[in-house]
Parts: C-alpha cells; structure tokens; sequence
C-alpha cells in the first residue's frame, strides 16, 4: 500500500527528511517502523528499536500494534514535550 | 460554551483571552487560568546555580524553539477539551500554544477554563495542562548561552502526572 510518512523534531533532523511517500507490504505500525529503520545508515539510527518512538496513524497517536490503512498518513516522532 | 485553540507564532494576552472566555455567561462563577512560561535555565542547571541565581551559566538558555504537528496539534487539543467538558462540566475553556522562537520569559502556552464553581475550574485547567505536557505533538529546541542546540527531553514526572488522572 502506499502511505504518507512524517517525521518530526530529532529524527526529522537525523533523517534530513520532514516527509515521504512510501510503499510498503507491512501490515503495522510497527512493522513499517522496523521495514524503514532496515533500510539502514540514517534510517537505523533515527528509527532503531532502542529508541523511544511515539507514532501516530492519520493524526491519532497509536500504538505500534496499529493496523496500517491505504492512504493513511503516519507519523514518527519523539516523546513529546509541549506546554 | 466555547472550546476553542489557538496555535500560534505570536504572544497572547492573558485579559483579553479571559474576557473573551467568559463573555456574557452569567453562568460562570469561576475562571481559572494557567500561563506557562521560557525559564532561563533548564532543570539540572537550576539546581546547580541555586547559589547564585542571577549569575548565568553554561547551560543559561538563550532562546527555545517550538516545532508542532500542524492539523494534529489542534484536533488532539480539541479532544483533550470535549473531555475535559464531559469529565468536569466545565463551561467553557481556552487554549493558546505559541510556536516558533521564543525567549527567556517569553509566554508559551495559556490554559484558561470557566466553569459554574472553582473545584471544577481549577481540575480541569490542571488536567488540561497534564495532557498538554504529555499528549499534544509538540517538540521544543533549546539553544544554549554555548550556542548548543539540544532538544527537550520528555520527563517521567509529566507521565505521573497524567496518571493521577486515570482512576
């Protein structure tokens, strides 16, 4: 399916990349999380499984467990630090 | 009964907002109102300057940079306010979050929430703050009196806060 990612605050700055159209066969969050960080070089080092990641599937924050849908927007990014 | 945000790059005045809230609702017997604000220096520099507060140190902050998640930020706001209706019968509430660069002192984020009485008021601005701090997708930069850039990490004492909530 193909998927509207965002990236934001630190791993948007690891990443040089505020967004990206993807196309993926992963079925979560989760997954495509673990199918992006393979990609390897800055991609494993904002998104590896050592670091704490909040996600977010078409602007609700979401668990990694959330079921991917065509067309969704996803968004990674840091715990966040407002107010 | 007005639920409304504001994210915005420009400062806000805290009458003005609260005039606006309660307009014309004689219902309301009770504001409450928080204003978060740019502290020069960051915890763990706060503690070791305890000696001498006026004196800058290595880690003074010199300005702090809000980045958000534009149509997120609003709508996840605007949730944590229809609770905060539903949860404590508020009558109406307000939230102003700036974004951008700001500075020491600057203001960052008002919560303003009217209601018939003050137990209700003071909760639901204290709840709206809680969910702020650790559910709307903002992120902050500091720049450093060094001229390091270092992003604001989350802290688990927010995350405890929130708890307290769920009972």
């Amino acid at each position: 399916m193909n998927l509207k990612v965002l990236y934001f605050a630190s791993i948007r700055e690891t990443l040089g990349l505020a967004q990206e159209s993807v196309q993926t066969h992963t079925k979560t969050v989760g997954e495509l999380r673990l199918e992006l960080s393979q990609r390897g070089g800055l991609y494993k080092e904002a998104l590896s499984s050592d670091k704490v990641i909040r996600t977010a599937l078409n602007q609700n924050m979401c668990f990694e467990s959330e079921q991917l849908i065509e067309g969704a927007e996803v968004a990674f990014f840091p715990p966040v630090t407002g107010g | 009964m007005s639920f409304t945000v504001s994210i915005q790059l420009e400062d806000f005045d805290l009458t003005t907002e609260v005039s606006s809230l309660r307009a014309a609702d004689p219902g309301v017997g009770a504001v409450c109102s928080f204003v978060g604000t740019v502290r020069e220096f960051d915890a763990k520099t706060a503690q070791a300057t305890q000696a001498n507060s006026l004196a800058p140190s290595n880690d003074s902050i010199i300005s702090l940079e809000l980045e958000h998640y534009p149509g997120m930020t609003e709508s996840s706001i605007l949730k944590m306010m229809d609770q905060a209706r539903v949860r404590f019968g508020i009558n109406a509430a307000r939230v102003v979050h700036r974004i951008g660069v700001l500075k020491p002192m600057d203001q960052i984020v008002l919560v303003a929430v009217s209601a018939a009485h003050r137990g209700t008021s003071f909760q639901a601005c204290e709840y709206l703050m809680d969910y702020l701090k650790t559910q709307a997708p903002f992120w902050k930069k500091e720049q450093t009196i060094q001229g390091q850039a270092r992003w604001v990490d989350a802290r688990v004492s927010d995350d405890v806060a929130m708890a307290k909530w769920s009972n």
